[in-house]
């Protein structure tokens, strides 16, 4: 048995809204394992964002217990925190967030730079390295905007495993691209899973939610459905069963 | 913490936006650089106005009449015939810190030579007398005790005059002028001097012998002021004093009657430009300080702009590991560089000015090196109190809504 990455028990989340509270969360039982490949799905209001933040240390659950890689988040503070994300996690956005005129590398390095114990040549190998893992080794010298969606996704992907986390957290990483982009981007995932990356992935489309090993379903706070897919989707078949687009290769 | 990779995140920060960097720093790039132009100009300017005034004169005190109230009516300085000879006789005699005294009549009129006429003023004078106002003779000589005894119509021409009345370059000397119709030989010439400190022609002049002046133009018995050479800088205050008790015994004052004269001198003159000149400076170096204090305001309020617009950069950056004070120190650093780059540019950009006026104005190149350090030091100190403000805001951001943020 794999040992439990992510250790969730009994977490509720209350916002204060006004007046009211809001029950973000109510009462969540959830164990993720190293290698596992785990989709968070839900529809807009589910509780899967607020999930995901208590996931990335962003934010603190109301009550519950939340280890990550055997340390109670509970326990620490802010800047222990930041720690927390700075070593154990990588962080994927749908908006790709990243630097704006900075060249591919340097977003690469960005989490490295506040691990003061890196020095400045092992972060720029360890940048080309997770540059290399996702294809883009001879782009990195290009800015954001010289590059396509997909390739900037690939990037951020690229800057969630610079520092080797012991998970990777997406929110909707395919949530910007097209059909296509969006298979290669879950084949880059697939691959990096296969090579041992434990990937919690946030989504609401089914059909990205196939090509993970396990969905969990939120349901107005709590988890409605736990289940290993069945027929999972190997993203490299279906890239190549994709209908050839002409009017895009002239 | 990490300075050396928060200074890097910082310079690449504004690396990325090299334009509003610029913007940003302009406004302290003015404020030091007219803050240093502004001292070192005023620096400058006082220096060349001390040595245009030490060339009016070798240690010089002078006392001219004061004015009395007659009726209400203040009456005009050369009208006043309170000093006379026998005061000069007096104080030749008995002041011991004074070295050499003239006394000095002067009217205007018109010189004429020929075709060629031009207006100036003429000053009877001891033979003294252009010692003491640091006169030198290019050609001639000066007049002798027997010429002032014998009110002898001579004289000697500035600069200016002579070249006025013999524009073709003919020698004045032992030719005959006429001032106000009276002929007078010329018998020297004197060196040209340039203006003094307050842009008067110091050439444009002639000198007599006093009695000359006296009887033959202004037929008077009185003289107007009295010039003498203090022995030192240091003693003009006391040569000052001697004058003064001199003066007030010749003039029978009783106690507690108030001087019928005034003992100016050169040093108390030059403290008096100064602290004008002083003055001057301190307030244009403090318009030029406000300007430093808006570019500073300027720069906080870029760093705000920057705050509201890099939000998203913030919260992705508090996602990977970095934590509030680290944000904090590269919007912080951030500021600091840009205010220290731009006083860095500020103070070429000052010296460049300053050496220009100093060009332009014929003055000589000072760089207030107090201005300098003290505008640097305001530079640094504005970068972290301006910076600190956004920076707070910054750090203080929760990264949830940070990336959030459209």
């Amino acid at each position: 048995m794999n040992k439990a990455i992510i250790k969730v028990s009994e977490l509720r989340k209350d916002y204060h809204v006004g007046e009211m509270i809001v029950h973000a969360l109510r009462g969540i039982d959830l164990e993720i394992n190293e290698g596992d490949f785990a989709a968070i799905m839900g529809a807009s209001g589910s509780g899967k964002s607020t999930m995901l933040n208590i996931l990335g240390c962003l934010d603190k659950p109301t009550t519950g217990e939340y280890l990550l890689d055997g340390v109670n988040m509970r326990e620490l503070n802010k800047n222990q925190l930041a720690g927390l994300r700075n070593k154990k996690l990588g962080f994927i956005f749908q908006s790709y967030n990243l630097l704006p005129r900075t060249t591919a590398l340097e977003n690469v390095e960005l989490p490295l730079f506040y691990n003061s114990k890196i020095k400045a040549k092992e972060r720029k190998e360890r940048a080309i390295h997770a540059l290399e893992q996702v294809g883009l080794a001879d782009r990195m010298d290009h800015m954001p905007n010289q590059l396509s969606g997909g390739q900037q996704q690939r990037v951020a992907i690229a800057r969630s495993l610079v520092n080797d986390p012991v998970v990777i957290l997406a929110d909707e990483a395919t949530g910007n691209l097209d059909t296509r982009t969006s298979y290669g981007i879950m084949e880059l995932f697939q691959k990096l899973n296969d090579e041992g990356k434990t990937i919690v992935f946030v989504t609401h489309e089914a059909d990205i939610a196939r090509f993970m090993k396990r969905n969990i379903v939120f349901r107005d706070g709590r988890i409605q459905k736990e289940n290993a897919v069945t027929g999972r989707f190997k993203a490299t078949e279906l890239i190549e069963a994709l209908p050839v687009e002409e009017d895009f290769e002239s | 913490m990490n300075y050396t990779n928060l200074t890097k995140i910082a310079t690449n920060a504004l690396k990325r936006n090299k334009f509003r960097a610029i913007l940003t720093m302009l406004g302290i790039i003015i404020g030091v650089g007219s803050v240093i132009a502004m001292l070192s100009i005023g620096e400058s300017s006082k220096r060349s106005i001390r040595e245009e005034m030490s060339e009016m004169g070798t240690n010089m005190i002078y006392v001219l009449p004061e004015a009395e109230q007659r009726g209400g009516v203040m009456r005009d300085n050369s009208n006043v015939k309170t000093l006379t000879l026998s005061d000069l006789e007096a104080l030749q005699k008995e002041v011991k810190n004074i070295t050499a005294v003239s006394p000095q009549v002067s009217s205007g009129g018109q010189a004429v030579n020929g075709n060629n006429n031009w207006p100036t003023t003429i000053y009877g004078v001891g033979a003294s007398y252009l010692s003491i106002r640091k006169y030198e003779l290019e050609d001639g000589r000066i007049f002798s005790d027997k010429e002032i005894k014998t009110l002898a119509k001579v004289c000697l021409v500035g600069k200016t005059v002579a070249e006025n009345l013999f524009p073709d370059g003919g020698d004045p000397v032992g030719q005959t002028i006429r001032f106000n119709s009276i002929p007078l030989k010329v018998i020297g010439v004197l060196e040209e001097k340039g203006e003094n400190g307050m842009g008067m022609d110091q050439d444009n002049m002639l000198i007599a012998p006093y009695t000359t002046v006296q009887r033959r133009m202004l037929a008077i018995t009185h003289i107007q002021s009295i010039f003498a050479s203090a022995v030192s800088e240091e003693q003009s205050d006391a040569a000052i004093e001697e004058v003064e008790i001199i003066l007030r015994r010749q003039h029978k004052l009783k106690e507690g009657e108030e001087d019928d004269f005034v003992v100016r001198s050169q040093a108390e003159m030059l403290e008096m430009v100064s602290s004008v000149s002083d003055m001057l400076t301190l307030l244009l170096g403090a318009v030029a300080g406000i300007s430093l204090l808006v570019g500073g305001i300027g720069i906080m309020n870029i760093m705000f702009v920057s705050v509201t617009e890099r939000t998203r950069e913030i919260g992705l950056r508090m996602s990977v590991g970095g934590r509030g004070q680290d944000i904090l120190m590269q919007f912080l650093i951030e500021a600091v560089l840009l205010s220290i780059m731009g006083g860095v540019i500020g103070i070429v950009f000052g010296t460049g000015l300053s050496y220009l006026a100093s060009t332009l104005l014929n003055m000589p190149f000072v760089i207030d090196t107090q201005a300098v350090g003290l505008s640097f030091l305001v530079c640094s100190v504005i970068g972290v109190f301006f910076g600190w403000y956004p920076a707070r805001k910054a750090s203080g951001l929760n990264p949830i809504d940070a990336l959030r943020h459209e």
